[in-house]
């Protein structure tokens, strides 16, 4: 790695935060790029592997928090909008069945 | 007792819900559908032949059976017998088969969203299992 990461940041503006729903749809995208992508709650990490739903869970950032993107590799741009662009959709919760409770 | 309809067929490896309660495995099973979706099969089992609480060996082949994936078959328990009945169940596959199908230890519950969270990503039966296990406590 060491070429310069993408990068990029979105506040969490859906109400449940980053709870189970929402992580479970971040690391099925992210899971979806070749990129190697990180998520961060501050600028300076700590990183956390956004393809590991586990890890992604844990992290338990709630509403208002910003999320920061990092992503390495050949598509890492089109990763981190993506990526970028779930957040803004915040996720997609009104669409989804019973978004309330995450 | 077919609990899901035919799924069509899935490169990405299937998870199968063994509880005692049928409630809890349905349950799961349906957090796991309106969570991850309907990239992977899936399938449950729980109750015993007479409809009371417990596992059977016949019922968790059959489930295993409608989650079939090339890729394999991750499986979620709960208590004691439900991971003996499973290690039976698997004993009992065709050879080409009892290979690709592990037991995972991890909680029943989240382990199945996390196993099918990592499943739909096209992982491999050896990642799926060991990031569902991540959950336990070290």
């Amino acid at each position: 790695m060491t070429e310069p990461p993408v990068t990029a940041s979105a506040p969490l503006t859906n109400e449940v935060g980053l709870h189970a729903r929402p992580s479970v749809k971040l690391t099925q995208l992210a899971k979806s790029f070749a990129a190697t992508v990180e998520i961060a709650l501050a600028p300076a990490g700590p990183w956390v592997d956004a393809k590991s739903p586990v890890k992604i869970m844990r992290v338990k950032a709630p509403k208002g928090a910003v999320l920061h993107f990092r992503a390495w590799g050949t598509d890492a741009a089109a990763a981190i909008g993506a990526l970028a662009d779930l957040v803004g959709r915040r996720f997609d919760e009104d669409a989804s069945e019973g978004a309330g409770d995450g | 007792m077919a609990q899901e309809q035919r799924q069509p067929p899935s490169a990405n490896v299937g998870i199968v819900i063994v509880s005692h309660s049928r409630k809890v495995a349905e349950g799961a099973a349906d957090m796991v559908r309106q969570m991850v979706g309907d990239a992977v099969p899936l399938d449950f089992t729980g109750g015993n032949a007479d409809g009371g609480l417990g596992t059977d060996v016949a019922a968790i082949l059959a489930a295993i059976d409608r989650a079939w994936s090339p890729a394999g078959v991750a499986i979620l328990v709960d208590l004691g017998g439900a991971e003996t009945n499973s290690e039976m169940a698997i004993e009992m596959l065709a050879e080409d088969r009892r290979g690709r199908v592990v037991v995972c230890n991890a909680p029943i519950v989240e382990g199945a969203v996390i196993a099918a969270t990592e499943a739909s990503g096209g992982s491999p039966l050896d990642v799926v299992k060991r990031t569902a296990e991540e959950l336990s406590p070290q």
